[in-house]
């Protein structure tokens, strides 16, 4: 079995966000940085699916040089290796994104054969373009189900159950697939010592897409105004349940 | 010159003609035209009509089967596709707010194409009182835009007040400290009749399933009071409370950016506050 998990390299931003002074993107320098969550279970996956079935695992990412940082804590979880489309920083619409993973899953698939299932997050946690999996589908072909919580092998084919309101509904599609996954698919792992040791080894092919002008471009950002709340002390300590309770009964939820 | 809307039930999609009238005669597709629900099918045929209106453009609620479709839309005329957008101005290019970081940040962009794909975030825009416009007459579907189809539901696992619909949520984060920690987190919601709610880190920790975890990648929720017990207030957490009418903290640190982003505050350590409120309660009883 072959499984491709696509990531993200995302800053972690804390309580506020910082805007460089062009404001055209986040001042990350005082930033630590992850893989966001809804790829993370993705990789997770992946990582069960090998373990059960046997097989070869890719992790995948379109970023910058540093992003290597993010193959490597997915080579840590049990990925077998890596390709990192590299970057010079500047960002990529997922339009140009979509594209140049469909050339390189392409790439590899014509070496070592067709993966049966390609998982990517749902969305990205930055820019949230709800559409890099989906595109890559259409590329190959191949069926696409979205915004997953559970994913089970069902001989030739995937039964996928994604969220919606009132409980989740359920698709059976036939493998290879494309699958977009949410945070909540699993509780992924934390390295252990011996995987980050051993990821350290794993093999990184780069290759350098060049950039095509983008057709979504991005002008500036901007942090929206604060929701102007007030932050009333009602006090301190166990004194304090007074003032909550009242609070409560006032807002007529007691 | 007509504009192609896919229209579900609710609000976000009466807010989503709002825009999409500034880019001409709204005609619709009913997000529910092909069932059981089909995403590609939909997408096909999103496209046959827009080609036979030839429409200025195609619009959806950023919801997200509105999302799901309108990617693959995309992908079909090989156009580009701009999500959760709160603003749009017709022109070449069009120029489009958008959310980023599940609302966390606005972006501007210019939409260079054709034929424009935007999809507009639920509550950003208010809601258009103008008449539904008129669905457009749909082809058949092709069996193979129908492999990905629902072919079943399963009801939702957890019993209790669910998170997205609770009046009243206490949230608990790192600083409740375990698994049983807990304890005095559900005792005080259950004297509410609140739902529990977690952080990130609670549910990467293992001591929430992640059916609890508020935020981005979690729940967005919209009770009238939200109790926040020892959670910092990170943005991607914050990103899930927009909707919350009151927001209370308690937190021994008084500058996390929760405490500066609240109502109302108490200082100090949860596990003698939160106890002493479900007390209080109960002597009021
Ligand atoms: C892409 C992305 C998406 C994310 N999505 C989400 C999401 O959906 N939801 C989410 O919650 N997070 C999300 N996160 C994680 C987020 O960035 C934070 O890491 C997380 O919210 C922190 O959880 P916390 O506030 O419980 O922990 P911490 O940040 O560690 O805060 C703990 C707080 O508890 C207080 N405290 C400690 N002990 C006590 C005590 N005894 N009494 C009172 N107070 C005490 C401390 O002062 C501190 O403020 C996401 C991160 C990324 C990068």
């Amino acid at each position: 079995m072959r499984i491709a998990a696509c990531i993200k390299r995302v800053p972690i931003t804390g309580g506020r966000i910082l805007l460089t002074d062009d404001a055209r993107a986040i001042n990350t320098q005082h930033l630590g940085f992850t893989i966001s969550p809804h790829e993370e279970c993705g990789v997770e996956e992946a990582v069960r699916l090998i373990e059960a079935n046997k097989g070869d695992s890719v992790v995948l990412t379109l970023g910058p040089s540093e992003a290597v940082e993010q193959l490597r804590d997915a080579m840590a979880l049990g990925i077998d290796r890596a390709i990192h489309l590299q970057t010079d920083g500047q960002e990529w619409d997922a339009e140009a994104t979509a594209g140049a993973l469909l050339e390189a899953i392409r790439a590899d698939e014509s070496a070592n054969g067709p993966f049966d299932i390609i998982f990517f997050g749902n969305e990205s946690a930055d820019s949230g373009g709800f559409q890099v999996g989906i595109r890559v589908a259409y590329g190959l072909g191949r069926p696409c189900v979205t915004g997953l919580k559970k994913v089970t092998l069902e001989g030739s084919q995937v039964r996928c159950e994604q969220q919606v309101e009132g409980g989740r509904d359920v698709y059976v599609v036939p493998l290879p697939a494309v699958l977009t996954v949410k945070e909540g698919l699993n509780l992924p792992r934390y390295p252990s010592v011996p995987g980050k040791m051993r990821a350290r080894s794993k093999p990184v092919a780069v290759v350098t897409p060049s950039r095509p002008a983008p057709r979504l471009e991005l002008v500036k950002l901007a942090v929206p105004a604060g929701q102007g709340r007030r932050a009333e002390s009602l006090g301190s300590g166990a004194a304090a349940a007074q003032a909550v309770v009242e609070m409560l009964q006032k807002a007529g939820v007691l | 010159m007509s504009v192609l809307v896919l229209m579900e039930d609710g609000g976000p999609s009466r807010q989503t003609l709002t825009l999409a009238r500034k880019f001409g005669e709204p005609r619709s597709v009913r997000i529910d035209a092909i069932l059981p629900f089909a995403p590609d099918a939909l997408a096909t045929a999103l496209a046959q009509a827009a080609d036979e209106l030839d429409a200025s453009a195609v619009f959806a609620a950023g919801t997200e089967r509105g999302n799901e479709v309108m990617a693959r839309l995309a992908a079909r005329m090989d156009l580009p596709f701009a999500a959760n957008c709160i603003a749009a101005a017709p022109g070449d290019p069009v120029e489009v707010t958008r959310l980023r970081w599940g609302g966390s940040l606005l972006e501007e962009a210019r939409l260079h194409s054709p034929r424009p794909l935007i999809t507009v975030a639920p509550h950003t825009v208010a809601a258009d009182d103008g008449s539904v416009p008129p669905e457009v007459d749909l082809h058949h579907p092709h069996d193979r835009d129908l492999t990905v189809r629902v072919s079943d539901h399963v009801e939702p696992s957890s019993a209790g007040v669910s998170l997205a619909a609770a009046k009243v949520i206490v949230s608990g984060g790192r600083g409740v400290g375990s698994k049983e920690g807990f304890a005095i987190i559900e005792e005080l919601a259950a004297l509410l009749g609140a739902a529990v709610g977690c952080s990130r880190a609670v549910t990467s920790a293992g001591w929430r399933p992640h059916t609890d975890q508020v935020g981005q990648t979690g729940t967005k929720v919209a009770p009238e009071v939200y109790i926040a017990c020892g959670i910092s207030g990170a943005t991607q957490h914050m990103a899930g409370l927009k909707g919350a009418k009151r927001i209370v903290a308690i937190n021994s640190d008084p500058q996390a950016p929760l405490m500066l982003n609240a109502d109302y505050t108490v200082t100090g350590d949860l596990k003698e506050i939160v106890p002493a409120i479900s007390a209080e309660i109960r002597k009021r009883r």
